[in-house]
């Protein structure tokens, strides 16, 4: 505290040269809070304490405007009970009221009544009032009374106390009314009580220990929970209260200069609140050492402290991007085959790529010639995409058009295809011209290819129709040829039929009046006679067989021979065959063998070609065996569903080159006109075309010199 | 006995074969009349109402089918035996004669001994060679 200066007109009291200095420290007091009279009242009472030891007392102000006496100040004894010490100044019984009366102090016994509640302040026993004199010696009588238990050794000071004191009270409360003045202390109390409650702000005072001693609303709502509160606010507060104290310690260790940082639990909420705290430690002579705290509510800052460090990192993170993105587009618009040059509204190129450099760039080892020609592509260019930059056509308004370039290097024409289109801002501000040149050599060359391709295409389709129509022709010759040859065998086919049925009138004549001459109609025969009869008869019938045999391959080539299936069991076959060709057999002197399958079963077939088939066969075998024997076998097939007749012989055999030859038509193995043996050469060929339309065939083994078996195979059920 | 033989009425337009036929038929002891085509058999058929009647099938002028529908047509000659004889073997030419009436089918070439055969089934007569006689 600084040194004030001297008191001036209070020094010419006369005091102990003892208690000089101290009465002039309370004087200084005084000067320095002169016009509060509560501090001075208060400073008065510790001075008592200090110097004249007094323990416990009391000072009362008369305050004749509202007729009170009241209690301003009090040591030793409770802050209530000093502001409850008020009584009427118009209470005559009231010792108090009295004192104030008189010149000297009084004692007032204890015991005595209306002793009021500054007796119960001071605790029980007689105590003295002291009454203090005012400047103006006014009839009221004193400004105020000192209350304390009686000494002896205290008169001196007591005295010169009360005289200045009162002398101070009596000039403070000529500026106003002395209640109205406490009851302003008490309005400025609650004034700054409702300030420090309206800061957002936690506030509060703590001892050095960190216990709470003044805390503002919000700070209690953070640091202070009563038993009817919740559990979990409870507990809230006590976290906050050791990280309060925690926080205390650390800063009395490392110096309270420094705001620090405090993760605090909001009790309602119970999410997380980060504050800084600034603590300055504040002396009170009355309270001692405190610690006054601000809290301020960092959370919300450091969240957006964060948001803004998160968002600068995306950005970093987006130009990182943008920068890549520019650096790709670089390369793919170098990597473009096409020039691109990208031109600025006052027409300057702002971009191009390697291709268009080499248009727009003179090389650094070119000639002049490069040069000119360098401004000649240049002229070309700018004229294109005037248009553009004067701002013709629409903002979406594509140009092309085709230019003559030169090569700088080689002078060698170029035709490029311009296609350029506008850039604009978003407020539709021009901002670039964008212009890709398309060489179009490649695509005149193959237009020119085309054109040629087109021409030997053309040819070829030439002649190709050509052949085509050729081929037509050809066809057409064909399909009339076939048809001719159609004609002819169905001529053919009806002319045999038709000769056929000629040759029978007068066979059957012949055969008729030979047969009568042998039957004796004409009467009896010489032995010459009869035996020439017989060959004209055996001659004729085998012309009858081999016109039957014609006919037979007229019909069946023409579709005309009819199957009539019935059923019939195949064994029984061979012994009627055996029995036709009897005359035959005897005449071989062969042995016939059948080989019947009892199993076999009956078949539904056409009796009548089975039959046939299987004498063609047989007189086959008969014809070509001399010695040995022939047998017949028929055997069954169940897993194939057929049956077979089979007809081996000793013969003379058929050579396997031969085997598909006797099968044709008109054939036999020897066909040379001097042949051994006898028939038509048809027989076979019928057999195999009537196996077939049963469904059947007729298979041959055989080999020359070793005999021959045919054997006719036909499904058990032919019918279709 | 010649004039107590049933009647045959041969119906042929070629001579040698007609002729043969009659000649053997009656030499095997039937009657014989012989016409030479549909006209003429209609003629004789109606006018001597023989046993059985031989008809060709091919005959120039009214057809050897055409006679047999007229014959089995007529009540006076429905009842007569009608055996065809033709040289077409082709398939349909019994299918053919059935449906026109014919009671028998013989195929030319036919041995007079055979058609003879035919004929004595034909009338229910036993059958007997004319060497057995």
């Amino acid at each position: 505290m600084a040194r004030p200066q001297p008191a001036r007109s209070l020094a010419r009291q006369t005091l102990s040269s003892g208690t000089e200095a101290a009465r002039l420290e309370l004087l200084e007091y005084f000067l320095i809070h002169h016009d509060d009279l509560q501090r001075c009242a208060q400073a008065s009472l510790e001075w008592l304490h200090r110097y004249a030891g007094v323990k416990r007392s009391v000072c009362l102000l008369a305050d004749r405007d509202s007729g009170t006496l009241v209690g301003v100040a009090g040591f030793g004894v409770g802050a209530d009970d000093v502001e409850m010490s008020e009584s009427s100044l118009s209470d005559e019984g009231n010792p108090l009221v009295g004192a104030l009366a008189s010149a000297e102090p009084i004692i007032i016994n204890s015991g005595r009544a209306n002793g009021g509640s500054t007796r119960a302040a001071l605790g029980p026993g007689a105590y003295a009032a002291v009454p203090l004199r005012g400047v103006r010696d006014r009839e009221e009588g004193a400004v105020g009374l000192l209350l304390m238990r009686p000494g002896s050794d205290t008169t001196a000071d007591l005295s010169w106390l009360s005289t200045v004191l009162g002398q101070k009270l009596d000039q403070i409360r000529g500026r106003g009314s002395l209640a109205e003045e406490v009851r302003k202390l008490r309005r400025e109390r609650s004034l700054l009580f409702t300030i420090i409650n309206s800061v957002t702000d936690p506030i509060m005072l703590t001892d050095t220990e960190g216990r709470l001693i003044v805390a503002n609303a919000r700070a209690e709502k953070l640091f202070a929970a009563g038993e009817e509160e919740s559990e979990g606010r409870r507990r809230a507060v006590e976290l906050n209260n050791m990280l309060f104290s925690a926080a205390l310690s650390r800063s009395a260790v490392e110096g309270p200069s420094e705001a620090r940082e405090l993760l605090l639990v909001d009790p309602s909420e119970g999410s997380d609140l980060l504050f800084e705290v600034l603590s300055s430690t504040v002396e009170d002579s009355r309270e001692g050492t405190g610690i006054v705290s601000v809290l301020r509510n960092i959370t919300d800052l450091r969240r957006a402290t964060e948001q803004i460090e998160e968002n600068y990192q995306r950005l970093r993170v987006l130009e990182a991007e943008a920068r890549t993105e520019r650096d790709r587009l670089n390369l793919i618009i170098d990597s473009v085959a096409d020039p691109i040059i990208v031109t600025d509204p006052t027409g300057e190129t702002v971009l191009m790529n390697a291709p268009a450099e080499e248009l727009f760039t003179v090389p650094v080892t070119a000639a002049d010639i490069a040069e000119r020609n360098v401004q000649a592509n240049d002229a070309h260019f700018s004229s294109f995409i005037s248009g553009l930059l004067l701002g013709e056509g629409g903002p979406r308004e594509i140009r092309r058009g085709e230019i003559g370039l030169v090569n700088p290097s080689s002078s060698e024409l170029i035709p490029v295809e311009a296609i350029a289109g506008k850039v604009q801002s978003e407020s539709g501000e021009l901002t670039a011209v964008v212009t890709i040149l398309h060489d179009r050599r490649e695509a005149l060359e193959r237009v020119r290819l085309y054109e040629q391709l087109k021409l030997a295409s053309d040819e070829l389709q030439a002649r190709v129709q050509a052949a085509t129509a050729e081929l037509a022709t050809q066809n057409e010759l064909l399909r009339r040829q076939a048809i001719e040859l159609e004609q002819a065998s169905r001529l053919k086919s009806q002319f045999l039929a038709n000769m056929s049925h000629e040759f029978r009138t007068p066979l059957n004549a012949i055969l008729g009046y030979t047969h009568m001459l042998l039957h004796g109609v004409a009467g009896d025969l010489t032995v010459a006679a009869r035996r020439q009869l017989t060959r004209i008869d055996s001659n004729g019938r085998h012309l009858l067989t081999i016109i039957n045999e014609i006919l037979d391959i007229t019909r069946i080539e023409a579709g005309k021979m009819p199957i009539q299936i019935s059923e019939f069991n195949p064994s029984e076959i061979v012994p009627e065959v055996m029995a036709e060709l009897d005359p035959v057999i005897a005449r071989s002197k062969l042995i016939v063998t059948p080989k019947l399958d009892p199993e076999a079963p009956p078949v539904h077939s056409d009796r009548q070609k089975v039959k046939q088939i299987v004498v063609n066969l047989l007189s086959n075998a008969l014809k070509f065996t001399h010695q040995g024997g022939i047998e017949i076998a028929v055997m069954h097939d169940a897993d194939t569903g057929s049956v077979s007749i089979a007809v081996s012989d000793t013969g003379i055999g058929i050579a396997p080159e031969h085997h598909e030859r006797i099968f044709e038509d008109f054939r036999q193995v020897d066909s040379s006109p001097s042949r051994q043996y006898g028939g038509t050469g048809l027989g076979l060929a019928i057999c195999r075309r009537l196996a077939g339309a049963l469904g059947g065939r007729i298979a041959l083994r055989s080999n020359l010199g070793q005999g021959s078996t045919f054997t006719l195979t036909i499904p058990v059920d032919a019918t279709p | 006995m010649t004039e107590q033989g049933p009647l045959i009425l041969v119906v042929d337009d070629y001579e040698d074969a007609r002729e043969m036929y009659a000649e053997y038929l009656r030499f095997c002891g039937f009657r014989v009349a012989e016409a030479r085509n549909g006209n003429e058999a209609l003629e004789q058929a109606f006018s001597l109402m023989p046993n059985l009647i031989l008809m060709d099938l091919s005959l120039p002028g009214m057809d050897g089918w055409e006679a047999t529908r007229q014959l089995k047509a007529d009540p006076r000659t429905a009842r007569i035996p009608v055996v065809a004889l033709t040289g077409h073997a082709l398939a349909g030419a019994s299918e053919g004669a059935k449906r026109a009436g014919c009671d028998s089918f013989v195929t030319k070439p036919c041995l007079p001994d055979d058609l003879v055969v035919e004929v004595r089934r034909m009338l229910g007569l036993p059958q007997t060679t004319p060497t057995d006689r």
